[in-house]
């Protein structure tokens, strides 16, 4: 009687398990119900923004920093005109900031050294679960979308990069609310020297309060959308149409 | 218990155990921290190394490496959702079934709180950990000696000791560690990152706490079998209970 009890719990055991198992991957599969688990991304982007306002992420001091700050996503750039620009020092390379924008800008690396310039030491966090502190120095986005002049329209900013995936160019997005948060800045410089190529030369985006993909690196161009549909996989980013990661990535 | 049949319930009566606001938390339980556990192996995969302090990456030292179990895979698919490697999916479902764990938890503290059930039934009492009182229980349960009777109406020391770890301590730490892990929770809430020792220590201890939680739910399981499951099951879907015969009953 105890014996036969017991092996129907564990023969019901063992079914319950398999049945959670292929059933989550089902639902996995499951596109109603991915979607109702997507929702739960607006609601934490709204949520945590609530939460810190206009908050800084918190910056450290320099005996804080990471010995060796990791290289992730690519290393290396295989485009023939980013190999030319790399070894004259991106002397005659420059920035493009354009679409939705009333005053189209070409920014070249003095430029962007020329403009008022923040640094600052802070955690990035990368999707896996590393951390690693690292200085950043750059002009802050927000001064330079102001200088191009936003149109009504714009929503978005979409940094082009110069690196691939395969045949896919890597590119990211964040909309207003971050591009004009004080932390968002344009670095050219990383740990008191220029960008190395492995860490996103001549100019990768750093957005403190999110986690690492978003921080584009390898950035050529910056475009104002007023929607991200259209462009690519539609969803904002590479690992965003690639992955299906979370555009707004707090968490 | 919420009403007895009778002045002196006995052995084999049907009495009313666990209330609703209970039962639905349980089995929300169940199924949420399941979840959670399988989503969170998946994502811990993604990067098997834990750290303490605010930074932590391959180039720093690790307190617990798995990088080289499993080709790198430690948590096999059997025990992970999905069953093939996807951060991305698992993040999916890890940040939405955050939220109703979450909202259930704080819902269910305030209500235990407030009706008082959490210090009648569920945090011990003096008396509960006088010394002779928990050897005693410890004593029992080694035997595998459970309450029959009135007896079986009240949660043992170990019990309340078991239960008050997970709602006051194990639970909340998943939220809270989990929580310090968002970027944009540590700049809203420096406090929490900083009272964890760092977004890294935050990692390990949600990842500790996670291990807490396995050990819990097997104990809970080998107990809810070993002392009537039948009986058990019906208590927590229906909250009815048949209370255990006493020794002379049985005779």
């Amino acid at each position: 009687m105890i014996l036969t009890r017991r092996s129907l719990i564990g023969i019901g055991a063992a079914g319950a398990g398999g049945l959670l198992l292929s059933g989550c991957d089902r639902l996995n599969a499951n596109g109603t119900f991915r979607q109702g688990m997507k929702s739960a991304e607006g609601l934490t982007m709204r949520a945590q923004r609530l939460v810190m306002g206009d908050a800084l992420a918190r910056e450290f001091g320099p005996g804080e920093m990471s010995p060796d700050f990791r290289v992730n996503g690519n290393a290396r750039v295989e485009d023939a005109a980013y190999r030319a620009a790399l070894a004259s020092g991106f002397a005659g390379w420059a920035l493009r900031v354009d679409g939705l924008v009333q005053r189209p800008l070409t920014l070249g690396l003095d430029a962007l050294k020329r403009l008022p310039q923040r640094a600052q030491i802070t955690r990035h966090d990368c999707v896996e679960g590393w951390s690693a502190i690292g200085k950043w120095q750059g002009p802050q986005l927000g001064p330079v979308l102001a200088a191009a002049g936003l149109l009504p329209d714009a929503r978005y900013v979409v940094f082009h990069c110069a690196d691939r995936f395969g045949d896919k160019p890597y590119y990211e997005s964040i909309d207003l609310i971050d591009a004009f948060h004080p932390q968002t800045i344009l670095a050219w410089a990383m740990n008191d020297a220029p960008l190395s190529e492995a860490h996103g030369a001549p100019l990768r985006l750093r957005v403190e309060r999110q986690l690492g993909y978003k921080h584009a690196k390898y950035v050529m161009r910056i475009e104002l959308r007023a929607t991200l549909t259209g462009l690519y996989g539609g969803k904002g980013g590479y690992w965003e149409d690639n992955g299906d990661y979370a555009w707004y990535a707090g968490i | 218990m919420q009403s007895v049949p009778g002045p002196t319930p006995r052995g084999g009566d049907v009495v009313k155990r666990h209330g609703l606001m209970t039962r639905l938390w349980h089995w929300l339980n169940a199924i949420a921290v399941t979840v959670m556990l399988m989503s969170g192996l998946m994502i811990f995969n993604a990067h098997p190394r834990l750290y303490w302090g605010h930074y932590g990456a391959n180039p720093d030292p690790a307190w617990l490496d798995l990088s080289q179990v499993n080709g790198g895979i430690p948590f096999p698919g059997a025990v992970t959702i999905p069953t093939d490697y996807s951060l991305a999916d698992a993040r999916l479902w890890h940040l939405a079934f955050a939220w109703p764990l979450a909202a259930a938890l704080c819902g269910y503290l305030v209500w235990a709180l407030l009706s008082g059930r959490l210090r009648r039934e569920i945090v011990p009492t003096p008396r509960d950990l006088a010394p002779r009182n928990l050897r005693d229980d410890i004593a029992e349960h080694a035997r595998l000696r459970f309450p029959t009777g009135a007896a079986a109406l009240r949660y043992g020391v170990l019990q309340r000791l078991a239960y008050s770890a997970v709602l006051l301590i194990l639970l909340p730490g998943m939220v809270l560690t989990g929580l310090a892990m968002s970027p944009a929770m540590d700049a809203g809430w420096p406090w929490l990152v900083d009272l964890l020792g760092g977004r890294q220590s935050a990692r390990s201890v949600h990842f500790l706490c996670a291990a807490a939680l396995v050990g819990f739910v097997a104990v809970h399981l080998a107990m809810v079998a070993l002392s009537g499951p039948i009986n058990g099951m019906r208590a927590m879907l229906s909250g009815r209970y048949r209370l255990p015969l006493e020794a002379e009953q049985a005779e």
